[in-house]
């Protein structure tokens, strides 16, 4: 250090720039979720199980493009890979929608977001937003992946723009899972504060309408009840979307609409009873 | 214009539970201390304050705002920093304050900017890269304090800041928030259940007890004219007070020593001249500030305010 040099200590400095609103913080509180969600800024323990998951329903879509260009076949569509991961996509949600909102309740930050402008309804939203956006990304993500992969090895431009209208497709359904998922997930995760109990109580939920769609189908013997039947478990209530409407999964008669009926009622029950819990939530 | 002011305040829980009751002060801008043992009411006032709960019956007024009404432009102004533990154990303290300072409506490079000075100004530096679950509890408190500081608010809101700390992170502590009241031109209001150790940084003093205002008024206002001075001799303490009578000056007896009251410097002089006269061996004579505890003590039949003589 030379001899001229002094350090002055400022004080401090009032600030007398812009405030941005409601709308900004809110918004802050979002990406910083989808961060959360990622481990990003995190420590590398917190960034384990997300990536283990990202990096399976990647190799999933590997696998898809490497089979693609040696035999010309593609073995899932893009409308296959979620229902095909979807396992993996909830053991995602269970790590995930604990991080989110259980570590909050459990340390007891809430007084400090709800000491700033922002509402309770706003941080409810901006969590859902943020699990939802992360959830999209795992599947939209391999789903580009295997376009990408496709759209190499297509003859044609014809055939690039058969292989992006397929994509969409397959992200309308990612969305369709995503919502479904999320805001079940979260809903579930705002009642815990333990991250343990938070993570098992949504693998118990998602896991034990299984068995009970099954039984129904088995009961209805192909008929109506069959037909229904998928729409009470939150695994193949988007494929019944998706009969309805690419007809390309589940058989499900005429019922399309009434799935599509159920998933806004489904997004829209979890969204409501989230709001509510954080009415409700003590400081 | 008043920093804060009630009307009738009332704040009862669904349960019956009444934490204010009737509530009517106005307080000028400073250091105010908010005083009262546990269970009080303090940390149902600050709450009431920052609109997190709304009044029974009565209003508040902060910075001119109704928190109940206007809840979201008074805590855009005010920093809250809550008595208990809030902060997550696996964030990095420099990034939580930033995220922190985001949610109040800083700009992304701005909040980190400030984030890095709030740690600054209440004493981490390296350490703000390390993650908050390996800190001591005297950092924690820092990192809390950091994080209602990050957004330069005019009014702080400190519910119980130095709970967990030792004598020397109490003291640290309550310089810090000296400072900021009065370096930084933050009007602060302090809880504490020690009176003792919140009023000697504190411009303003409100003493509830049982949800029911005891006293709200300046430091000064409440402490003047009840300076004494204290004057201990080793022998002929009757003699001395019997001397000091005569010359218009009652002095009362307190153990050993005798106080009289201090009105202007002459008091000293009429002491010691007495004294010298006399010829008494003179051990102790020395101004005492009548602690604002006494004053209370007084005025309360029963006193349950915890006074540490820290």
């Amino acid at each position: 250090m030379s001899e001229h040099s002094v350090i002055h200590d400022i004080g401090y400095q009032r600030y007398t720039g812009p405030r941005l609103g409601r709308a900004y913080a809110a918004r802050s509180l979002f990406e910083h979720g989808v961060r959360v969600a990622f481990g990003l800024g995190r420590s590398a323990k917190a960034k384990i199980f997300p990536w283990i998951v990202i990096g399976l329903v990647t190799s999933l879509a590997v696998i898809v493009v490497a089979v693609k260009a040696q035999s010309g076949e593609m073995i899932l569509t893009y409308q296959d890979l979620p229902s095909t991961a979807s396992v993996l996509v909830m053991v995602f949600l269970a790590v995930v929608a604990p991080e989110l909102v259980s570590r909050d309740l459990r340390n007891q930050t809430l007084p400090l977001y709800f000491s700033r402008p922002i509402r309770r309804s706003d941080y409810a939203l901006a969590k859902l937003a943020a699990l939802t956006t992360a959830v999209w990304l795992l599947m939209a993500g391999p789903q580009l992946l295997m376009f990408l992969g496709s759209a190499f090895s297509a003859a044609d431009t014809a055939g690039v723009a058969a292989e992006a209208r397929g994509m969409l497709g397959g992200w309308v359904i990612a969305t369709c899972y995503a919502l479904v998922f999320s805001s079940l997930a979260i809903l579930i995760a705002s009642i815990a504060s333990r991250r343990a109990f938070a993570a098992g109580a949504i693998v118990v939920v998602f896991m034990i309408t299984s068995p009970v769609v099954g039984l129904l189908a088995v009961l209805g013997k192909g008929g109506a009840l069959s037909q229904i039947a998928p729409m009470f478990s939150p695994f193949s209530l988007p494929e019944g979307v998706r009969s309805w409407l690419f007809d390309t999964s589940i058989p499900i008669g005429p019922y399309g609409p009434l799935y599509g009926l159920m998933t806004v009622l489904l997004v829209a029950g979890c969204t409501l009873l989230l709001l509510l819990r954080y009415r409700k939530v003590s400081l | 214009m008043a920093l804060i002011a009630t009307q009738s305040l009332t704040k009862t829980y669904p349960g019956g539970v009444t934490a204010l009751s009737d509530l009517t002060l106005s307080v000028e801008p400073g250091i105010i201390g908010l005083v009262g043992a546990n269970g009080a009411g303090k940390s149902t006032m600050i709450k009431t304050l920052l609109g997190l709960l709304t009044p029974t019956t009565g209003r508040a007024e902060v910075l001119g705002l109704d928190p109940t009404a206007s809840g979201e432009q008074v805590r855009a102004r005010v920093g809250y920093m809550p008595e208990h533990d809030c902060l997550p154990p696996d964030m990095i303290a420099a990034e939580f304050v930033t995220h922190m300072g985001r949610m109040t409506g800083l700009p992304r490079t701005v909040a980190r900017e400030r984030a890095s000075e709030a740690l600054r100004h209440v004493g981490l530096y390296e350490e703000r890269y390390r993650q908050i679950g390996g800190y001591s509890t005297g950092m924690k408190q820092r990192v809390k304090l950091a994080q209602a500081l990050v957004h330069d608010p005019d009014l702080l809101l400190l519910d119980e800041p130095t709970n967990g700390l030792d004598p020397a992170g109490r003291d640290a502590m309550l310089t810090l928030i000296h400072r900021i009241g009065t370096e930084f031109g933050i009007s602060v209001v302090v809880c504490s259940h020690l009176l003792g150790e919140i009023e000697r940084i504190c411009d303003s003093l409100i003493a509830i007890e049982g949800g029911r205002l005891l006293r709200a008024d300046r430091i000064d206002a409440m402490t003047t004219g009840t300076d004494v001075l204290a004057i201990e001799v080793a022998e002929g303490t009757a003699e001395l007070s019997a001397a000091l009578a005569q010359r218009g000056l009652t002095a009362t007896a307190e153990g050993r020593m005798l106080l009289v009251p201090l009105t202007d410097e002459a008091t000293y002089d009429l002491v010691l001249r007495t004294v010298a006269e006399l010829d008494l061996p003179l051990h102790r004579l020395d101004q005492r500030r009548h602690r604002v505890a006494e004053l209370f003590s007084t005025a309360v039949p029963t006193p349950t305010l915890e006074v540490s003589h820290v």
